[in-house]
């Protein structure tokens, strides 16, 4: 044990000395999720809003009026007809067009209902999600005026959210798992495979081995610094996005750490079978990177949805360990699901975490051939 | 004196290139055995197959009564290995250093000071420093240092004397054989043949193969020939002109004089003459002593067909 | 008397308050071979790197091949070769590509290129080797090459570092053969180096010590004045007075 522990200093020592370390470890996760964050949380002041007025008639004069008179929003034009929507989203000016449908007014006193569209532009999801959300809180308070004064209690003003060109809103809700499963494979795959090789090159495993330090000593000292120091990560991470930029974990935080436990386990597991197979930095570096890093981002759902990809990379997709992280991540901090609807990922997570450490302990050689 | 390493038929081979053919020796208990040979020649190779890090093709190996394949953790916890390149950890200091080697091998620093005291007390003014800032004579001192501090039974050093300066190498010799007192046993190699003088026993190793394994002394007084030393002031002329003589057997540089061999073990008649119509006419002519490079230069030649 | 082709007079260099050079002052001299020695921080690297343009002095007059150290590096580099331990070949290329990208580097035109190439191959008995790459060279032939590369472009001075390190007593003295015959030519051969017996080989030898030159004579002379059998035990005895 205190050969372990020896070891396990020595490794924070190294991690310490090297700002360069430090710096991937714990810069580049705080400025991208900076850099996420704020590139997409600007307020909403003075957006441009098109109506499209098909009834004319008093409500919805007034509803428009206080739409308009809110500060949130100006009115960018008034549109004659349906055919005219596209043409004035895609100039760029006007994030959303709302429209009354015909005989409005009249459909709201005659079947207490009326249906008002909001066609937000989805290219700049933040600002779209934000426009609907605006509107259709002043819609609500519209609608609990009218209640109060109407004799009919019944009337109600129903908006219905539509969005043009990427109806799923892809981005917000997808920065911090996203950038938690893309430092979380860096940090923990590239620097463990990084400070095994170090030892490689300098020559100074040659040394270890010939000490009594187990191969599994020596694995697990040089994990157990990235363990603690990925699992802080997460933990700032989550503290940032939610100080920061209000984002909450609407799910059990206790089971979110715990997935990223298991997922941080695996990343160092694939660290050290990356340093099994590479006997220089540099190698080290490149598999990590190229091996990794870029499926990570490409093929895990972090940027490019699955669902629109050809099937091909659905299904290479399908090995990459991030694709089930994230989607476990996504569940617990987005929807809030519980490990009901999770096991299935928890479960090919476990599996891929066994057999990398089993393939690894196999392959670290107690020898140099 | 029981026998620390017993070798016998070593053979290895990296795909076609064989590094380690058909090689035996025997080291002794407190002994310093010197493998002497140039880059390339299989001393890594061996060493690592000492220190059980590479198995052999074939052939056999004991270290301290031990078998390399079967027993070598039990065997690890013996040997101190200082590789070719000083493995230190450059952005440890002086003391993080030794005192990580010391609680890898389950010891302190405090317990074995006295072993290594000789050869850390020069560096340790500078025990904070960090290794990869250290000079090489001190980066050989530290490395030494780490090597020892287990007590280990047998000292492996791989060419520790490459890239430090001449000073420090003195006092690195020095050091090793202050090392007989405790009863370590250190095998050690080197390029360099003014080395081997300050072993016990050494072996001469080129190709893969080892051409001596005896005292300096012997392996020096095997070269039976009578060697002369001419100098001049222009050493290429006299070795073209010596090489042109019928009578010369060998003839090469050796520090500022050329070392030659001639039929018969005496010099040539008319010798200045026939240096003189070369356009020499300075050559001065003296009988040597051989030393453990002609013996060297010797076996080579006659283990292998000669190019030039 | 020979041409001097490094004249040092005064060289000074300070770093700060470090003083790594201290007045030195020797000349070396056309088809010499001049062994440059010292400990580890004496101070050899800093004097290399200005004799060799790459740094100028803070005082001193320091001219090599004719050419101020401190106001035309640029000309000093055009005159000079060097060649390290680590050979400065390139493993991935043939011997053929290796002598095109050098002589390329200094400037020769294609011909001399084609015309020196030719002379080198057959000089050094490199025909059947030509094509072959430099990694899969024995040691031997890889230091012949590098040399040889480094007296392409014909300098005045070439600078070794270490030049047979490490290689076999036969390749070695082949090696010397092939510097002794350089020198013949009129090329200066600045040999710097940790090992004695190397420095034994020398025409003349200059040891520093703390930033001076302390010893400087034919290695025959020096063992003389120090009453001892070799340059190693000179140096000791300089390097660390009082002891031994």
């Amino acid at each position: 044990m205190k050969r372990f522990l020896g070891f396990v200093k020595k490794e924070f020592r190294h991690i310490f000395r090297d700002y360069r370390t430090l710096f991937i470890l714990f810069g580049i996760p705080v400025a991208e999720i900076l850099i996420f964050g704020y590139a997409i949380s600007m307020d909403i002041k003075n957006a441009g809003v098109a109506i499209l007025d098909l009834s004319h008639d008093e409500v919805t004069e007034k509803l428009s009026g206080k739409i308009l008179s809110s500060g949130f929003f100006k009115k960018s034009a008034d549109l004659l007809s349906y055919d005219e929507i596209d043409q004035v989203l895609k100039k760029g000016k006007t994030k959303a067009v709302i429209v009354f449908e015909e005989g409005f007014g009249k459909r709201l006193i005659r079947e207490g209902k009326a249906s008002l569209s909001i066609i937000a532009d989805g290219s700049e999801p933040n600002t779209a999600t934000l426009v609907t959300n605006y509107t259709t809180a002043i819609v609500n308070d519209f609608n609990i005026e009218i209640a109060g004064s109407a004799l009919n209690n019944a009337l109600k003003i129903v908006p219905e959210v539509r969005m043009f060109y990427n109806p799923e809103l892809k981005s917000y809700s997808m920065f911090v798992p996203g950038v938690i499963t893309l430092i979380l494979i860096l940090v923990s795959a590239l620097m463990t495979s990084v400070t095994i090789t170090r030892e490689k090159e300098f020559g100074t495993m040659e040394v270890l081995l010939v000490s009594p330090l187990k191969p599994v000593q020596i694995i697990l000292g040089k994990v157990t610094p990235y363990f603690i120091l990925s699992f802080i990560n997460v933990l700032v991470i989550l503290a940032m996005s939610w100080l920061v930029f209000g984002l909450p974990v609407k799910g059990s935080i206790i089971l979110l750490l715990a997935e990223s436990m298991l997922y941080i386990l695996m990343s160092l597991s694939l660290g050290i079978l990356i340093s099994t197979v590479s006997s220089t930095m540099q190698q080290a570096i490149f598999i990590s990177l190229v091996g990794l890093m870029l499926p990570t981002i490409l093929l895990s759902g972090f940027i490019f949805p699955i669902e629109n990809m050809p099937k091909v990379y659905d299904y290479l997709s399908l090995i990459m360990p991030p694709r089930y992280f994230i989607t476990i991540i996504k569940g617990i901090m987005i929807k809030g699901t519980g490990l009901l609807y999770i096991w299935k990922e928890t479960f090919v997570l476990i599996l891929m975490t066994t057999v990398f450490i089993g393939i690894s302990v196999r392959k670290f050689k107690v020898r140099l051939e | 004196m029981s026998v620390v390493v017993q070798a016998s038929g070593l053979s290895k081979k990296f795909g076609q290139t064989a590094a380690l053919e058909d090689i035996s020796f025997s080291v002794n208990e407190s002994e310093i055995f010197g493998f002497i040979g140039p880059d390339g020649a299989g001393k890594t190779t061996l060493f690592r197959i000492i220190t059980t890090l590479l198995l052999p093709d074939s052939g056999e190996i004991k270290v301290l009564g031990l078998d390399g394949t079967r027993n070598f953790k039990e065997l690890r916890m013996e040997i101190g290995y200082m590789p070719g390149r000083f493995s230190l950890y450059q952005d440890l200091s002086v003391e993080e250093n030794l005192e990580f080697y010391a609680t890898v091998f389950g010891t302190t620093i405090e317990e074995n000071y006295y072993l290594i005291k000789d050869i850390y007390s020069h560096i340790e003014p500078f025990k904070k420093r960090l290794a990869g800032k250290l000079s090489g004579g001190m980066k050989q001192k530290l490395a030494l240092s780490c090597a020892l501090i287990h007590k280990p039974k047998l000292l492996v050093l791989d060419e520790p004397t490459t890239g430090v300066d001449a000073v420090s190498r003195s006092e690195f010799w020095d050091m090793l054989s202050r090392l007989r007192e405790y009863n370590i046993t250190v095998i050690v190699s080197t390029p360099y043949m003014d080395e081997a003088m300050r072993c016990d026993r050494i072996a001469l190793i080129q190709n893969g193969k080892l051409l001596a394994v005896d005292t300096p002394t012997v392996v020096k007084n095997e070269f039976r020939r009578k060697l002369f030393s001419i100098r001049s002031a222009e050493k290429h002329k006299l070795i073209i002109a010596l090489r042109s003589l019928d009578e010369t057997i060998s003839s090469f540089p050796f520090g500022e004089s050329v070392h030659v061999t001639f039929k018969n073990d005496r010099l040539p008649d008319n010798l200045d003459l026939s240096l003189r119509e070369r356009g020499i006419s300075d050559a001065s002519i003296t009988e040597t002593e051989s030393g453990i490079e002609d013996r060297f230069l010797e076996l080579i030649q006659t283990t292998e067909h000669q190019t030039a | 008397m020979k041409e001097k082709v490094i004249e040092v007079e005064n060289l000074v260099k300070r770093f700060g308050h470090f003083t790594a050079n201290d007045r030195l002052s020797f000349d070396v001299y056309e088809g010499e071979i001049f062994g440059f020695l010292g400990a580890n921080g004496a101070g050899k690297t800093t004097a290399i790197r200005i004799l060799s343009g790459l740094s100028s002095p803070t005082s001193g007059k320091v001219k090599v091949a004719g050419f101020d150290a401190g106001t035309q590096a640029e000309m000093i580099k055009r005159n000079i070769g060097y060649m390290c331990q680590k050979f400065s070949l390139y493993e991935d290329l043939t011997v053929r590509e290796n002598i095109a990208l050098y002589g390329g580097i200094y400037g020769l035109s294609r011909s001399e290129i084609t015309e020196r190439t030719a002379q080198l191959l057959d000089r050094l008995r490199f025909r059947e080797y030509e094509n072959k790459l430099i990694s899969d060279l024995p040691l031997g032939l890889k230091q012949k090459l590098s040399f040889a590369v480094a007296v392409l472009h014909e300098p005045r001075i070439v600078f070794l570092d270490e030049p047979t390190g490490g290689v076999d007593p036969i390749t070695r003295r082949q090696f010397w053969e092939m510097i002794y015959e350089t020198a013949e030519r009129g090329i200066t051969i600045f040999v710097t180096t940790h090992y004695m017996d190397e420095a034994e080989y020398c025409d003349r030898i200059s040891i520093m010590n703390d930033g001076r030159i302390v010893a400087l004579d034919t290695p025959s002379n020096l063992k003389k004045q120090y009453n001892v059998s070799s340059v190693e035990e000179v140096f000791i005895k300089i390097a660390r007075p009082g002891v031994g």
